[in-house]
Parts: C-alpha cells; structure tokens; sequence
C-alpha cells in the first residue's frame, strides 16, 4: 500500500510538473481559465441567439445548462487526464518502456498523473460558476447552504471517483491506438455530453436513448450537483422535465457509490487486459507518427 | 566515379523549372500518402473520427431542440419554432463539419512539424531538396482526405437523423466558399507550422487553447452574427472583429446563408459575395505569410539550434 501512496503522489507531482512547466505561473492561470470560459460562451451565446430569434425566455432551462456545463469541465479534463498518458508516454517522449519495468503499479501511476488535471479543473470549474453568478446578466441562480455542502462535497467525490475509473477504463484502450489521443479526448466525452443530462433534460432524449443516460453513473452526479446547487425555483421548474425527480438525493448518492466500485473493478479488468494485448502485439512502446 | 556517372547520367544537380516542379508535385503526393494509407492501416481513426464526434454535435442539436420545445411549451406558434430550430440546427450541424477540418489544421498542420521534431523526422525534411511549403501542402491534402470523410458523415447525419432541410440555391458560388475557405485554413496551418516550431512546447498547449475560444469566436454553433446582439456590445464586437481572422467564421457564415432555406439567421456580413472576397484576401495573405514564416523561422531555428532539439 506504501508502494501505491508513493507512486500515486509522485505521478500526481510528475503530471502537474508536466501540465504546468512549460510557462510561467500567471499563463498557465489564464490557459486554464479561458478554455472553459469560452466553452461556456458557447452555450451562453446559442441562448442568446434563440432567445432574441423567438422572444423567449426560459431562464431555468439555461441556468439547468449552465450548472451542468460547469461540471462537464471536470469530465473532459479528467477524461483526457488519462487517456494521454499512455500516448505521450509512449509516443511522444518515449519514456513508457523505462516506466513499465520500474516496480510500480502502472494503473496509479496513470491515476495519479490524471489527478493533477482535476485539481486544475477544479479551479476552472469555480471561476465558471462565480462567472455565471456574478457577471452574466440575467445572472445564473445559484444557491448553496452550509447544510448542503457535505451532500455537495460526498456527491464531487465519488462522481470524481466514478469518472477516473472510467477513464481508466478507456485510456487502457489507448495501449492499443494509434496516437488519437486529442480526437478520443474529444470524442468520448461527447458520449456523456449527448446521454447524462448535461446541458438539457434528460427527457428531451427519445425513449431507449434516456434509458441509456439512467445507466450512466455520470447522470446522477450532474443531476445531484444541480439539486444542490440551483435555487429552488430553479429546481420547481426543471424537475418535471429530467426524468430523475423519483430517486431521492441518497438514492442518487447512493447510485454513485455502486457505480463507483463496479466502475472501479471493470477498470483494472479492462486495464490488465488492454496491457496483456499490447505487450501480446508487441504495442506497449509503439510510435506511431503519420 | 559516383554511380550516376558510371551509368551515363549527368552529375550536376538539376534546377530547371520542370524538374523543380515535378520534384515538388511528387514531395506533394509523398507527405499525403502516408497520411491517406497510414490511416487506412489502422482503421480506428473511422469510429473515433467519425462515430464519435457526431455525439457532441448531437448535444448542441439537443439543446436547440429542448429550447423549441420550451418555447412551444410557451405558447409560440410551433410552425414558426420549428422553422427557426431547423435554421439553427442546420447551423450547428454546417459548424460541426467545420470544427473537424479546424482541429485537422491544428492537430495535423499546425503541430506537425513540432511533431516532426520531437520524432527526429525533421532533420530529414530539412536536407531533402523539395520546398517545404509542398511537404506542408502534402499534409494539408492528406489530412484534407481524412477530415473530409467525418466532415461528411457530420453532414450526412445532420441530414437523416436531425432531418435538418438544407437548400442550395447556388452551387457554383457554394463550392468556391467551400473550397476558398478550407484554403484559407489551411494556408494558416501552414503559418502555425513555423511559428510552432519555433515556441516548442509552448505549441501543443496553444493548439489545445485554440478549440473552444476559437469555437466561440467563429461561430462555430450559432450564428456568428450573434455576437453583433447589442445585449453583448461592445465585448461582443471586439470579439466578433478578433474571430473573423480565422477563416472559418466567413466561411462558415457564407455556407450557412447559401444553404439554409429562407434568410439564416444573424449573418456577420449579409452577402456571401464579399465574404468570398474576403476568404481570398486572407488565403492569398496566409499562404504568403507561411511561406515568409517558414523561411524566416527555419534559419533562426537553426542558428539558436533548436531544429533537431526534443522537448523543448
């Protein structure tokens, strides 16, 4: 267990080091602030845009969109946190040979390199929603209670939790990719932007496509985000329309829990697999660079 | 005797117009097929490059979706919001096609060379005898190969599975757009080419920066008139003025007004016309300063030593 704790602190380390050294302190801050801002202007604009199109206002629908976009940040970063390891490990400094035999365990030392990317979007996700509450006009209604935050901070943990393992989960597919990185990152997170409720409600989806998003942990953890964060006349509004106001705040915490350990234990399944193929194949230190 | 002499050929080296266009129309064809046939050797790229990216367009379809909806549930004349959701979904969905040969520009145009470098092809590039503006068009026609098949399919499932309605009134003009604009993109991708060989690392977080705030600032999933909304002035101006140096923001908008029925919604410049001219200034421009950056950057690479020097 000693072994894991080091070798998770170091790549954590190492993947901070790697993400940050290569400019100064107030970039890196701004790099990683205008990314999802923009991101989020995106949304702000399509609003806008329907909105003067129509004369319409649906200010709970964008405040539900807001919330939702502000928490995808971590799904991408997060996702992208351990899919490029391998690859730029392997293809780009070629260091995943020296590392494979070091007497690590492989699988945190990936976890660990990823961590320093939810830190990162963590802060990017704080400077989103203070933006939506202080700055947008019409401001996006956000409320939160001292009571609230443990239920807030037990759902952010185990979503997290949920969604490194399933990161891990593909990124042990990426032992066996070509350098595609950037497009898996960029794809994959598509998935749970289409089918977890992100940014409209779940049931705007056709039928068999909503079950699929109830199947998905990452639904629940957007959906407990937004009960506890939106203002209640928020939550009266949209909740007729997600699909998910039956399942009380513990079951969905609940959820997360189960979701978390399969998750978790499909990971390391699909990990020693996608290894024992690539070392099979020959792949584990691979380049690939047309 | 060198080997060329002892089997009767000339020894000097030839620099006559034919030769040197014939050798770099074949440097042209050589830097696209890897990337053509590499890509077919590991057919992965077809479900991630395809498949996939369709979901996240798909959300930006949704959300469209889920406004009209909510206006219906309003009282608005559903007629009426159907026909704007369509105008504004076929515009999600001409941007979606647009986004992938954006990303092609700045994964495998702009950061090529840097790639190149950090792989220790570049040097070889570099003593080959071709321009090296046709080893940088050889990667723009092979990558134009491959976006073109997701720029498709995103069209294609734009059109059966979002049933969005799309209108050509004027092909000839819609095709010089298309075309004008994706040289225009790549001639910038070219200009990247160089300077990203010159900041190093400092390049893959550029191109990575360069997503979502140039998303924004062209448009990509609304129209970029939008950003003229006097709710959103003067920032919105500023950044409209900013966005319209990326090609695809004219392009974009050009092809949106020439396909979608009725007028399209908030055009930056009403007229498909001068937004072709404008296309053609900023390629012409691109294309010179690639070549102006190429040339410049190389010699200060190699004499700050950088060419052949990784992760740096």
């Amino acid at each position: 267990m000693n072994t894991f704790w080091k070798t998770f602190k170091v790549a954590a380390w190492l993947g901070w080091e790697m993400d940050s050294n290569w400019t100064e302190p107030w970039l890196f801050i701004v790099y990683s602030i205008i990314k999802p801002i923009a991101a989020t202007f995106i949304l702000v604009l399509m609003y806008v845009v329907f909105a003067a199109i129509g004369r319409f206002n649906a200010g709970p629908l964008f405040d539900f969109m807001y919330v939702g976009n502000a928490f995808f940040i971590f799904v991408g970063s997060t996702l992208f946190g351990t899919f490029q390891v391998i690859q730029s490990d392997r293809e780009w400094y070629q260091t995943i040979r020296y590392i494979y035999i070091s007497p690590i365990s492989f699988y945190v030392y990936v976890m660990g390199r990823a961590v320093s990317k939810i830190l990162v979007s963590a802060f990017a996700v704080v400077i989103t929603l203070l933006f939506g509450m202080y700055v947008l006009n019409p401001a996006v209604q956000i409320t939160l209670t001292w009571s609230e935050i443990p239920m807030l901070a037990a759902g952010l943990l185990l979503g997290l939790f949920c969604l490194l393992a399933i990161g891990i989960t593909l990124g042990g597919v990426t032992f066996l990719m070509a350098r595609h990185t950037q497009t898996l990152a960029e794809a994959v997170p598509g998935i749970f932007y289409v089918f977890c409720g992100v940014l409209f409600p779940l049931t705007i989806l056709p039928g068999w496509l909503m079950d699929v998003g109830k199947a998905i942990p990452l639904t629940y953890w957007f959906e407990l985000s937004r009960r506890v964060l939106l203002s209640p006349a928020d939550q009266a509004a949209i909740a007729p329309l997600t699909g998910l106001g039956t399942f009380s705040d513990l079951t969905i915490l609940g959820f997360l829990i189960v979701s978390g350990v399969a998750f978790f234990v499909l990971s390391i399944g699909v990990f020693k697999l996608g290894e024992y193929l690539a070392r099979k194949a020959g792949k584990i230190d691979m380049t690939t660079s047309y | 005797m060198s080997t060329a002499a002892a089997h009767g050929r000339p020894t000097e080296r030839r620099s006559d117009l034919r030769f040197r266009i014939g050798l770099n129309v074949r440097a042209v064809f050589g830097r696209a097929y890897p990337r053509v046939i590499g890509a077919n050797r590991e057919p992965s790229w077809i479900f991630f490059e395809v498949f996939l990216p369709l979901l996240g367009i798909a959300a930006y379809v949704f959300i469209y979706q889920s406004f009209g909806l909510a206006a219906i549930a309003q009282g608005k004349d559903p007629a009426t919001v159907a026909a704007q959701t369509n105008a504004l979904v076929a515009t999600v969905v001409l941007g979606g096609t647009m986004v992938a040969f954006w990303l092609n520009v700045l994964w495998s145009m702009a950061s090529q060379l840097y790639w190149e470098k950090e792989i220790g092809n570049l040097q070889i590039y570099m003593m080959a005898p071709m321009s090296r503006m046709s080893l940088l068009a050889g990667m723009a026609v092979g990558g134009m190969f491959m976006t073109s098949v997701r720029a498709l399919s995103t069209l294609v499932a734009g059109i059966v599975v979002f049933g969005v309605i799309f209108q050509v009134a004027n092909p000839w003009l819609l095709l010089a757009v298309f075309f004008v604009t994706l040289l225009a993109l790549y001639g910038m991708g070219m200009m990247f080419a160089s300077l990203y060989l010159l900041w190093g690392r400092e390049a893959w977080n550029l191109s990575a920066l360069l997503e979502e705030p140039i998303f924004f600032s062209s448009g990509m999933y609304f129209p970029a008139g939008g950003l003229l909304q006097p709710a959103l002035a003067p920032w919105g101006t500023a950044v409209a003025i900013a966005g319209s140096i990326v090609p695809a923001m004219l392009g974009l908008d050009a092809l949106r007004q020439l396909t979608i029925p009725g007028p399209a919604p908030f055009p930056i410049i009403p007229d498909p016309v001068i937004e072709l001219e404008l296309l053609l200034v900023l390629a012409v421009a691109f294309l010179l300063l690639a070549r102006f950056a190429l040339a410049y950057l190389e010699k200060l690479a190699k004499r700050e030593g950088k060419l052949t020097s990784r992760h740096q």
